[in-house]
């Protein structure tokens, strides 16, 4: 197999709607080291697509969605560009940033249940976000509200719109943590990790919710998670995430139908099966990956996969892989890529 | 061979088994005087088998937690027998049940929220050691690094605070503690959600190694019929209070009876089946 090397300038020219180049972000300490929290991060996302990244807890994937919103917290560093609609996210000033966060970029939270205010209505949380960025009478942002609240498919708009957090079920929070995000319909939703502690059948009716909202409005998405089974059906894109770095990126159907990094191989092998044919027994184990995600305050020079990875070879202790473009529109960071 | 293991546990009598359990809990809203009562558990019959993995599965609400909390008795049941091995413990005194607390642990779901953050790795598993007056002084301390190493964390890391652990470190925390002191009966309270695939698999290999070490018996409490589908090998399935479906783990995923557990086993398998078209080269 031919590997060409790629650099950022061969990235070929879409309808770019947010594009993140040499990204990284630094956490000090006081004790330790400062820790990397992304390192030299690329990712792209045109207008209207649906991008999942995927990747183990303390990767980076929050960090990511946090400084493209400006929420990271203080005294963090972050140096590189991200470009969205051609605007440079972190060299803006607050006050204009403010106006970009929650109209043009929105989030969708892990826990709804957190992110809306208790004291509330819920509806009415959700007029604020329309009073603060459209200039709306008091009954117009009624309306709306309750649109958008049909819209993610709660049918009981009168009864949602009047209740506090506490007074609705989980999924119906979701929902409303959805309608929250949509309100002013921007270009780009961020959802990290949305489906986290629901059980399966509210989970695979908020994934529709998501699914709709990409057909209905061509709202782009990006798509925190953990599980590659959540991203089947609705993702154009994925990017898989380890120790602060993009390691495999390329269209669904080519990743996940030939994962060409050993980690992301990894990652997919562990999607459940049910009635695996296995029981809990010494002996019949699961597929795993050993060990944990790296320390980030002391990165060795290599690949950082190295110590949990299978096909290592000598050059993978001393050398960083680059990246590389061995299929099109299939990037890989590995050395082994192709064993 | 799994068969004949299978068939020598069968012939065992059940570890535990409730009968006929019902609780319910009277809650009053806000601001008002009118009481309304829940049924958290309604005529719950459940068995479950010396060294096999019980799960409990069921929608949030349904009741597994209390069912757990009644059977561990950390909450009294209003109605209803609770056997483990061979005694009837539900009319006990706290003083009668003193020989069964070691016996039954429990591991929850937060586990940051379940370790004292004042408390080193060392301490949080030697309190029970302590408690029970097991073991003393260095021993305990000694016997708390054997156990850390057992469940995969590094002896070195005794004196941190279980602040500084990761999610699925504390995890291994928290089991480390719960053997601590050998029981029989492991209860898993949603332990396993809130953790990635990565950390999920190796708690799972663990809980896998330490059964056979220690002769243990799982009841694993979740929502994800798909975890439970790798490793339970008896299936409970709750619905608003009661149990609507038991069986073995074939039996429950290869014909379900009631309308609910069909309707969990499709959400599930949807998404299961619509990844394995998505990735024609995974091994069957």
């Amino acid at each position: 197999m031919q590997s060409v090397p790629c650099h950022a300038s061969c990235v070929d020219e879409g309808v770019g709607l947010l594009r993140v180049r040499g990204l990284s972000v630094n956490y000090p300490s006081r004790v330790h080291s400062p820790v990397l929290a992304l390192r030299q991060l690329d990712l792209e996302i045109s207008a209207g697509e649906a991008v999942g990244i995927l990747g183990e807890s303390g990767c980076g994937k929050s960090t990511l969605a946090l400084s493209i919103l400006g929420l990271l917290p203080a005294g963090a560093r972050a140096d590189g560009s991200i470009l969205f609609r051609n605007e440079e996210l972190l060299r803006l000033p607050e006050a204009r940033l403010r106006r970009i966060r929650g109209a043009k970029i929105s989030l969708i939270h892990q826990e709804p249940g957190l992110a809306l205010s208790p004291v509330m209505r819920v509806g009415e949380q959700i007029a604020e976000i329309i009073g603060a960025h459209r200039s709306l009478k008091r009954k117009a942002r009624k309306q709306e509200a309750e649109s958008i609240l049909q819209e993610v498919h709660l049918t009981d708009t009168k009864r949602i719109y009047a209740a506090y957090p506490h007074q609705l079920s989980g999924g119906e929070l979701h929902r409303v943590a959805i309608a929250q995000a949509l309100a002013c319909r921007p270009d780009l939703v961020i959802a990290d990790e949305p489906t986290r502690s629901l059980d399966v059948t509210v989970q695979g009716e908020i994934l529709g919710v998501l699914q709709n909202l990409k057909r209905k409005f061509g709202t782009a998405l990006m798509f925190i998670t953990h599980n590659p089974a959540l991203l089947i059906g609705f993702t154009d894109r994925v990017a898989v995430m380890y120790a602060g770095r993009v390691v495999e990126t390329g269209s669904l159907s080519r990743v996940f139908g030939r994962p060409l990094h050993p980690y992301t191989r990894g990652l997919l092998e562990l999607v459940p099966r049910s009635l695996r044919g296995g029981d809990l027994t010494a002996g019949t184990r699961l597929p795993a990956i050993l060990g944990g995600p790296p320390d980030l305050h002391c990165l060795s020079p290599g690949c950082a996969f190295e110590p949990r990875c299978s096909l290592r070879t000598g050059i993978c202790r001393s050398e960083c892989p680059e990246e590389l473009m061995p299929e099109t529109d299939h990037r890989v960071s590995c050395f082994n890529h192709g064993s | 061979m799994a068969a004949e293991q299978a068939a020598k546990r069968a012939v065992k009598p059940a570890l535990a088994r409730v009968k006929a359990l019902s609780k319910q809990y009277v809650q009053r809203r806000a601001f008002s005087r009118t009481k309304f009562v829940v049924d958290a558990l309604k005529n719950v019959d459940l068995e479950i088998q010396p060294e096999c993995l019980t799960a409990l599965v069921g929608s949030s609400g349904s009741g597994k937690s209390t069912l757990a909390s009644c059977l561990a008795m950390l909450e009294k049941a209003d109605a209803g027998e609770i056997w483990f091995e061979r005694e009837e413990i539900s009319h006990c005194s706290a003083r009668e049940l003193a020989w069964l607390r070691p016996k039954i642990q429990m591991v929850f779901q937060d586990s940051a929220g379940a370790l004292n953050p004042l408390f080193s790795a060392a301490q949080i598993i030697a309190e029970p050691l302590e408690v029970q007056g097991r073991e003393s002084g260095r021993q305990v301390r000694r016997r708390a690094c054997e156990l850390m190493e057992e469940v995969g964390l590094s002896a070195d890391w005794a004196d941190r605070s279980a602040l500084a652990f990761s999610g699925g470190q504390r995890q291994r925390l928290a089991i480390a503690r719960a053997i601590a002191l050998q029981p029989t009966l492991l209860i898993l309270d949603e332990s396993l959600s809130g953790l990635d695939l990565v950390t999920q698999a190796q708690i799972l290999n663990l809980l896998a190694d330490i059964r056979v070490t220690h002769s243990l018996t799982y009841l694993l409490i979740s929502h994800d019929l798909s975890l439970v589908g790798q490793v339970a090998d008896h299936i409970a399935v709750m619905h608003r209070g009661t149990i609507i479906e038991r069986g073995t783990r074939q039996e429950v995923f290869g014909g379900a009876q009631h309308e609910h557990t069909r309707e969990l086993l499709a959400s599930t398998q949807t998404l299961e089946s619509a990844f394995r078209t998505a990735r024609p080269g995974m091994r069957p």
